[in-house]
């Protein structure tokens, strides 16, 4: 029992950035159609310019809102220098330019930073919580709380607000978006922002967890649209639920079947699912076009 | 287009519209080449540019034929890859026989995974054949005691009837072959009634069932056919190292793989040698910048998929006047 429980912990810590991952390639897909493989750097660049500007004395607080200023930045420019350019909604193409983002900024981060691990110090101190004969840290409930505030506000932004509504209407149809006067161009590089300023702060949050390196973005990127494909790409809910049940399975078939494995058997149920339903869970059957 | 000559511009185009201009050219590039290759190490990259380019045949009749992507193409180089090497050292079966069994085990592999995979359609194909790639790379890293881990292992050279293939010259005409070969029965298929068939479901799946098209068998069928190209792709790639790890069935080689199909030309069999060619002389010659490597290879991708995804060959092909491949 207290086994499980720790197994759940761990899941639900390691769910939630696959949610927060997941988020992200869902707000760029509804307003763009491009699946962003660069996510995962995203959630490297939070953790890593943190770090390095704590390393040169910046006050911590500082250091985070910096890297997830920095992190926006990136994510503004990957939509105005490699996606805009591109011209095309042609789907291979739009995912291997993100592709050679994201092989382009892990080179980049190893050389401007280094190619060791690193970590932060946890908010709250590391000695863990136990509840019922398992063991919390008090970072990994940092992490939930957050997730679900940033859930509520991006919830509350784009349900209540003016530009939160265009956004609805250029991820339903960008053509009409564009006839009733929304500049979806500022729409979509808009998304690109937001989804990297979301990774940014997952990556901060979960440094002092499962430390950072230039390269943890690449099977971040993988398990975050895995989890969104899992809840049906294009879908808010599905993306969190997505991302949740992923890391739950992973804790699970870590600790009763492989730990070498846990990487396998979430790919594993990702094309079990695809095969069963290949929308994914929350996703909308679509009708093709001849 | 230069408006002087309309006479000769039609017949290099009717030359080049010939049903065999495409394994002509191919034929005498390849017989042609070894006399600019000066040094041992030129032989290397020659011989690597064609091991990839039999690859990317096959991954280009999936993707410029079929129209479909895959972003695990590696997983089956990889099998090819550790069939000849764990063949000979764990199961004593001689090279030749254990590439054959790989490329088997391969097509075998891609026929099951291949019907409920490639009902899938685009974003959704994308993650199950990158999910399938890491899979095979995850298994190979895994299972150490038959792989050696992340860390590789050594691949036996290979013997033909108490002959050793060794030495990158003799590679070169073993792969340069190999590849012609390739290259030739792909041909084939293109301009066989499967062909017509997949490009009818390139340009329209429900209108190809429509007209009466086998939708899921073709694609599976060029599935299994892009998988056995890869496998043995993968099996000369480790005879020919010597040495192999989980990096040959990795994304990045996967993503690799799809750059070349797309720089040389989706649906252009001399297109996949173009793209691999410089695919893999390009970083070759960069290596001064070797802690750059990563950040130049990002933006050639982004580069290619920008300014280049008509592809090289189509687009020479369409200055020159004809449309032939």
């Amino acid at each position: 029992m207290a086994e499980n429980l720790q197994f759940a912990f761990s899941g639900l810590t390691v769910g939630t950035v696959y949610a927060l991952v997941a988020l992200g390639f869902t707000l760029i897909y509804n307003s763009s159609d491009v699946i962003n493989f660069a996510q995962g750097e995203f959630v490297m660049l939070g953790g890593m310019v943190t770090v390095f500007l704590g390393l040169a004395g910046v006050p911590l607080p500082l250091a985070a809102l910096a890297a997830i200023a920095v992190t926006i930045g990136v994510g503004l420019a990957l939509h105005r220098l490699a996606i805009e350019p591109a011209r095309t909604d042609n789907p291979i193409v739009l995912i291997m330019i993100t592709i050679g983002a994201s092989i382009f900024l892990r080179g980049a981060a190893q050389i401007v930073f280094d190619k060791r691990f690193h970590s932060l110090p946890p908010v709250f101190g590391s000695d863990p919580i136990r509840v019922g004969g398992a063991a919390i840290l008090p970072q990994s409930l940092v992490v939930l709380a957050s997730a679900v505030v940033m859930v509520v506000l991006l919830w509350v932004f784009i349900d209540r607000t003016l530009f939160g509504k265009a956004l609805i209407a250029t991820s339903a149809n960008r053509l009409a978006a564009r006839l009733a006067g929304i500049d979806t161009r500022k729409i979509v590089g808009f998304s690109f922002g937001l989804s990297a300023a979301i990774g940014a702060v997952a990556g901060i949050l979960i440094t002092p967890i499962t430390l950072t390196s230039f390269d943890v973005g690449t099977l971040l990127a993988l398990k975050g649209f895995a989890a969104a494909m899992l809840g049906g790409i294009g879908s808010a809910a599905g993306a969190v639920v997505g991302g949740i049940l992923l890391g739950l399975l992973e804790a699970f078939s870590a600790g009763y079947i492989s730990s070498q494995y846990k990487d396998a058997v979430a790919f594993l149920v990702i094309l079990a699912v695809l095969f069963a339903m290949p929308q994914g869970l929350f996703g909308k059957a679509r009708v093709e076009r001849v | 287009m230069s408006v002087g000559a309309p006479a000769t511009q039609s017949r290099l185009a009717s030359l080049w519209r010939h049903p065999l201009a495409s394994t002509a050219a191919l034929t005498a590039l390849v017989a042609v080449t070894p006399l600019f290759l000066t040094s041992s190490y030129h032989y290397r990259i020659a011989v690597l540019v064609l091991i990839f380019a039999l690859a990317c045949v096959g991954l280009n009749l999936l993707m410029g034929y079929a129209g479909q992507i895959s972003l695990g193409h590696a997983g089956f180089m990889g099998i090819g890859a550790y069939a000849v090497a764990v063949g000979p050292t764990h199961l004593g079966l001689p090279s030749w026989l254990s590439l054959i069994a790989g490329a088997a085990l391969s097509g075998l592999i891609a026929f099951i995974v291949g019907r409920p995979i490639l009902r899938l359609k685009r974003h959704y194909l994308a993650v199950a054949t990158l999910g399938f790639g890491l899979l095979i790379a995850i298994v190979l890293t895994n299972e150490s005691e038959f792989t050696g881990g992340p860390d590789g292992m050594l691949v036996p050279r290979m013997t033909l009837f108490g002959w050793t293939a060794r030495g990158t010259i003799v590679w070169y005409w073993v792969a340069g072959i190999s590849f012609l070969v390739g290259a030739r029965l792909a041909l084939n298929l293109i301009e066989s009634p499967t062909g017509r068939a997949l490009r009818a479901i390139h340009d329209g799946e429900v209108a190809a069932r429509v007209l009466g098209v086998d939708v899921a068998r073709k694609k599976l069928a060029v599935f299994v056919v892009a998988a056995v190209y890869g496998s043995v792709a993968g099996s000369y790639f480790a005879l020919f190292n010597g040495h192999i790890t989980p990096d040959v069935a990795g994304f990045l080689r996967s993503i690799e793989l799809v750059a070349m199909v797309v720089l040389g030309g989706m649906g252009s069999i001399v297109g996949s040698l173009v793209g691999a060619a410089v695919l893999v002389v390009l970083p070759q010659s960069l290596t001064f910048l070797h802690e750059y490597e990563h950040m130049v290879l990002g933006l050639i991708i982004i580069g290619i998929m920008i300014f280049l995804r008509q592809g090289i060959v189509p687009t020479l092909a369409a200055a020159i006047g004809g449309r032939r491949q």
